[in-house]
């Protein structure tokens, strides 16, 4: 086994397993850890420029990749018209810079205001680096790669198809320049993560709130009493 | 009709005498760990003030509460669909500023200086960060500061008087202040609830304490703000919200909170009461100036048998309609109509009711001499040293009449008394007040006797919780170890990482 087959063959499903059993290990004994942890209370201003920005942007840029993984025909039939790539090449760019932007104030934030300092973890600087690091080459792969829609399509989407139907195809990635393959790999640190760092929040989304009665109740006893009624 | 039980309470503040006992009972019990030094889920403000957090009365900075939407009412901080617009940035967050920085001092300081030509002192530091820090505000920075430029001035509930009306009150011989204290209302109607996107907060069915529940908590804190009364706390460490939970571990066990059992003045009294739970959104949605007595009216007699064969059928235990008809709060509020709600403009329908205080009222200066009127002992009403306006617009949202009767009816017990025990006043003047505000004779001694010599069991009619209904034989009895207070955890609570 080649070293980037290892990287490109192994480690994946590595890390997705680990993700998996982890989180709902953690979900299972510890509902407890389960929090946005935000830190809005401590300091406003900076986090609504930061936060704001940063999950829009990131949110945009993570539905984008997830269309062009499940209809990637339909991505190379938009992109058919020039202007019509360029205007969704524009449109994962910008978002791709947002989420950028947004996370380097949250960086910055977090080291400068000595209130967050207090209510930073290690894991939470590792997790800063692993998503600066992946948004940063992603970026940058728009930059230097143009039209990445339409190659993300070509290389990206069968690759992971690859991955999901468990007989990996590293030819597809393997000779892809380097910031392209850095993007892929962290992407895969970035799963590993997942149950091991506050990104469990996402699981957390409240979507059950749209529809549930406004005013929750909980019965310690509905049924019957057996009393001397 | 629904008839579901609400523990239910009802402070007396001519009684309070403002030594902060109740909130160092509680902070000692529930919020002495980190993150939670600036919580105080009882705290007692001096009136007129700002109160903590600053000017929690102002919903249109804090945006707690409900307002009229429709035919119904909507929250004012968020609703289903804006709730997850603003999941990433909460728009209307108090921060720990508007409460306070919590501090301690470096006391070692004290000891490890080494020695010099002064003495050495202890400097305060944040039990935030660590570092020296300036105290510019604290818990009752306010206290006993009526008349405060800083303080008293910037009570929003000034905002009906005129400005002749408020310079009046500024008066060094006008100056006048009272206590409240506050702690979570357990509302039939509550903002937290209603706001949670999590579902982590939730109402007791059978006693209707509202509580949190910190494993389903996801920090989104939009509980901060839609209470109104601002008794929703973020834990800042553990990323998970708090608030009073009227010490139901004490209460299972047959005792009082801790704010109500430490209450030096005995002030507190605490006792269930029976509502319709049919009319919660119809009274909630009430024009303004119905509210208090559409609240008053939800409240259901626990003595009729028709009310007790409903209660049966939905649930209620006997023992605990028969605390019900027990229940001093009862007693205060429907029976005598003697007890308000706090800001029922806020609609969450509190079930913590005030009998607001008649005593900084009446207290009048003539020529520099406290006036005592050989010809009218207690003064009156209409020469009232604080403005009905403003005791209406924190009890009765801003109708007068509605604070009058109550202070009417404190009047006539103590004319009652006066001429029973000292006899210098005229019958007819005690007769015509008792007409006046519906008071029998009997009446006046019941309220008398509860006011002033109730005993421990007069002021805190707790019903049975029947935890052994909800521990069922086949379980795991340790599953509910922690539902009284101890145990639970295996460790400390901790932040996730």
């Amino acid at each position: 086994m080649t070293f980037s087959e290892f990287m490109f063959g192994v480690f994946p499903y590595m890390c997705i397993i680990i993700a998996i059993v982890a989180t709902t290990w953690r979900y299972v004994t510890d509902k407890f850890s389960y929090s946005s942890l935000s830190s809005q209370f401590l300091e406003n201003r900076n986090l609504f420029w930061g936060s704001i920005t940063w999950h829009y942007g990131i949110l945009g840029v993570l539905a984008a990749h997830l269309v062009g993984f499940l209809i990637p025909e339909t991505i190379l039939w938009w992109n058919m018209e020039p202007i019509r790539l360029y205007i969704l090449d524009t449109t994962g760019f910008v978002l791709g810079l947002m989420a950028l932007v947004g996370l380097s104030i949250l960086i910055v934030r977090r080291f400068t205001n000595s209130r967050l300092t207090v209510v930073g973890s290690n894991m939470d600087k590792v997790l800063y680096a692993v998503l600066f690091i992946q948004v940063l080459t992603g970026v940058l792969t728009a930059i230097s790669y143009r039209w990445g829609s339409s190659w993300f399509a070509g290389f990206a989407t069968p690759y992971l198809w690859s991955l999901v139907s468990l007989s990996p195809n590293v030819s597809l990635v393997e000779n892809l320049p380097f910031t392209v393959q850095l993007h892929i790999l962290n992407a895969f640190v970035f799963i590993l993560l997942f149950p091991f760092t506050r990104l469990v929040h996402m699981l957390s989304v409240p979507i059950k709130y749209i529809w549930r009665p406004h005013q929750v109740v909980r019965w310690n006893r509905r049924k019957e009493i057996l009393g001397p009624f | 009709m629904e008839v579901r039980a609400q523990v239910s309470m009802t402070f007396h503040l001519d009684k309070c005498i403002g030594c902060h006992t109740c909130s160092i009972a509680c902070k000692n019990i529930w919020t002495d760990r980190k993150g939670t030094e600036y919580m105080w889920w009882n705290n007692v403000e001096t009136k007129p003030g700002t109160g903590y957090p600053s000017k929690w009365e102002n919903q249109d900075v804090y945006k707690g509460g409900w307002e009229p939407k429709g035919k119904s009412i909507g929250l004012k901080v968020t609703d289903k669909f804006r709730g997850l617009a603003n999941i990433f940035h909460q728009p209307h967050l108090p921060t720990i500023d508007d409460y306070y920085e919590p501090w301690t001092y470096k006391y070692s300081d004290l000891f490890d200086s080494p020695a010099g030509d002064d003495q050495p002192t202890a400097r305060p530091v944040s039990l935030i960060t660590g570092e020296n820090m300036d105290i510019n505000a604290g818990p009752n920075w306010e206290d006993d500061f009526g008349g405060s430029e800083i303080y008293a001035k910037n009570d929003p509930n000034f905002a009906a008087l005129s400005d002749s009306e408020k310079e009046a009150l500024f008066e060094v011989e006008r100056l006048v202040f009272f206590y409240l204290p506050r702690i979570c209302n357990h509302c039939l109607n509550p903002g937290c609830v209603a706001s949670c996107p999590s579902g982590a907060l939730y109402k007791r069915g059978e006693d209707g304490i509202v509580l949190l529940d910190q494993n389903v908590c996801r920090a989104w804190r939009f509980c901060v703000s839609a209470c109104p009364y601002k008794k929703s706390y973020y834990n800042w460490s553990t990323g998970k919200s708090e608030k009073c939970i009227l010490c139901y571990p004490r209460l299972e066990t047959g005792q009082p909170p801790a704010c109500f059992h430490s209450c030096v003045g005995r002030i507190r009294y605490l006792g269930v009461v029976l509502y319709d739970a049919d009319k919660v959104e119809q009274v909630a949605s009430a024009p303004e100036n119905e509210l208090v007595d559409l609240q008053r009216e939800m409240i259901l007699d626990p003595h009729d048998p028709e009310v007790i064969a409903q209660a049966e059928k939905d649930g209620v235990h006997f023992s605990v309609i028969e605390s019900a008809q027990q229940s001093p709060v009862y007693k205060f509020l429907k029976q005598w109509g003697m007890a308000l709600p706090l800001h029922p403009e806020f609609r969450t329908l509190p079930m913590l009711f005030y009998i607001p205080p008649l005593l900084p009222v009446l207290g009048h200066v003539e020529k520099g001499n406290y006036d005592v009127d050989v010809e009218n002992y207690f003064g009156s009403l209409d020469k009232a040293r604080l403005p009905m306006k403003y005791l209406a617009k924190m009890f009765t949202a801003g109708d007068e009449t509605k604070v009058r009767e109550v202070l009417e009816k404190l009047l006539a017990v103590r004319m009652f008394k006066r001429a029973e025990q000292v006899d210098d006043i005229k019958q007819s003047d005690v007769d015509e007040l008792l007409k006046k505000t519906g008071l029998t004779a009997q009446d006046c001694e019941e309220i008398y006797r509860l006011t002033a010599l109730p005993t421990y069991e007069d002021r805190f009619v707790i019903p049975p919780m029947h935890r052994e209904y909800v521990a069922d034989a086949l379980g795991d009895p340790y599953d509910f170890k922690a539902a009284a207070g101890v145990g639970g955890f295996n460790d400390q609570p901790a932040r996730g990482l």
